[in-house]
């Protein structure tokens, strides 16, 4: 605790006291090992992808429209993302607030069109058991679903605190690191776009 | 408190960041669904385009290489990449000749 003291006026709000950037600095580590998590993930997918059994394939399901409002509403909620922390560098509560509230509710939406598309699938008679290939599609996507659900709910939580506690190094560097974790969503968002969904669409 | 306060500042880098994306996104759109190429030009076309776009985010919206430890966390993340790539292509490669050398054996 002796170290919140130590306090770098010059760097921005979240890098100012030690133990922040820190935190922002392990946090990095963390995505590391998210980026190992989701590799086993993908390899699991490319080694089954062709496994479709008596299931339908990938070009059979996936609608193009659906899969382009997904990828827009999750880069959008980024974008959105990455201007509250401008905002926050410009040390305005209240836009932080009102960008993250816009962020929350594009990744509500993005979250609300996953669970159509995999109702949907369901209803098709595509479920986790129909084929290797559907099982590991599932898990990849949800594993991410569930990841930006998560982000969600600990973004609400750090808004409620930011309201009550204003702007303070402390604060600054868990909006920060909650930023990181969102944009890193959509980096993965990236990868399911290009492999899974266009690769999956082409053949 | 922050000596830092840039009021007023147009945030560019994060707009122009965003219309590269939206860019990069729709021409692999195009590139999956509108061309009768090979489906393995096509993937490392679009992948290419996905390995931008993710560094993109990181630089741009990430600030990856900022701060005292800059340095640092690009070398971790650029690390985690590479064990990502090394499961991927490992696993991949290990499943799909295994499983050849399985079947004939059979």
């Amino acid at each position: 605790m002796a170290h919140d003291h130590n306090v770098n006026p010059n760097a921005p709000l979240e890098y100012q006291s030690e133990v922040g950037r820190l935190n922002i600095t392990g946090f990095w580590t963390f995505l590391g090992a998210e980026i190992a998590l989701f590799s086993t993930l993908f390899a699991s997918y490319f080694a089954l992808q062709s496994r479709v059994g008596d299931g339908p394939t990938s070009t059979e399901m996936f609608e193009a429209g659906l899969v382009m409002i997904m990828t827009m509403l999750l880069l959008t909620s980024s974008f959105t993302c990455g201007i509250a922390i401008h905002e926050m560098r410009a040390n305005n509560v209240k836009g932080v607030i009102i960008w993250m509230i816009i962020t929350l509710i594009l990744g509500a939406g993005f979250i609300g069109y996953e669970l159509y598309e995999f109702v949907h699938y369901v209803h098709e008679g595509v479920t986790l058991s129909t084929s290797a290939h559907w099982s590991i599609f599932f898990i990849l996507l949800g594993t991410h679903g569930l990841h930006v659900s998560i982000g969600i709910g600990w973004i609400i939580l750090l808004l409620i605190q930011l309201a009550r506690r204003g702007l303070t190094p402390k604060t600054a560097s868990k909006v920060f690191i909650s930023s990181l974790y969102w944009h890193f969503l959509d980096v993965v968002w990236i990868f399911i776009f290009t492999c899974v969904y266009l690769m999956g669409m082409v053949s | 408190m922050s000596q830092q306060t840039k009021k007023g500042h147009f945030p560019w880098k994060h707009i122009i960041g965003f219309l590269i994306s939206i860019a990069l996104t729709l021409v692999a759109f195009a590139t999956a669904l509108w061309t009768d190429w090979s489906s393995s030009t096509i993937f490392i076309i679009i992948l290419i385009f996905a390995v931008i776009q993710a560094a993109l985010q990181l630089v741009m919206f990430m600030h990856m290489t900022e701060g005292e430890d800059g340095g640092l966390i690009s070398g971790n993340t650029l690390f985690g990449f590479f064990i990502a790539i090394v499961i991927i292509v490992g696993t991949y490669w290990l499943m799909t000749s295994g499983h050849m050398h399985m079947g004939m054996s059979m």
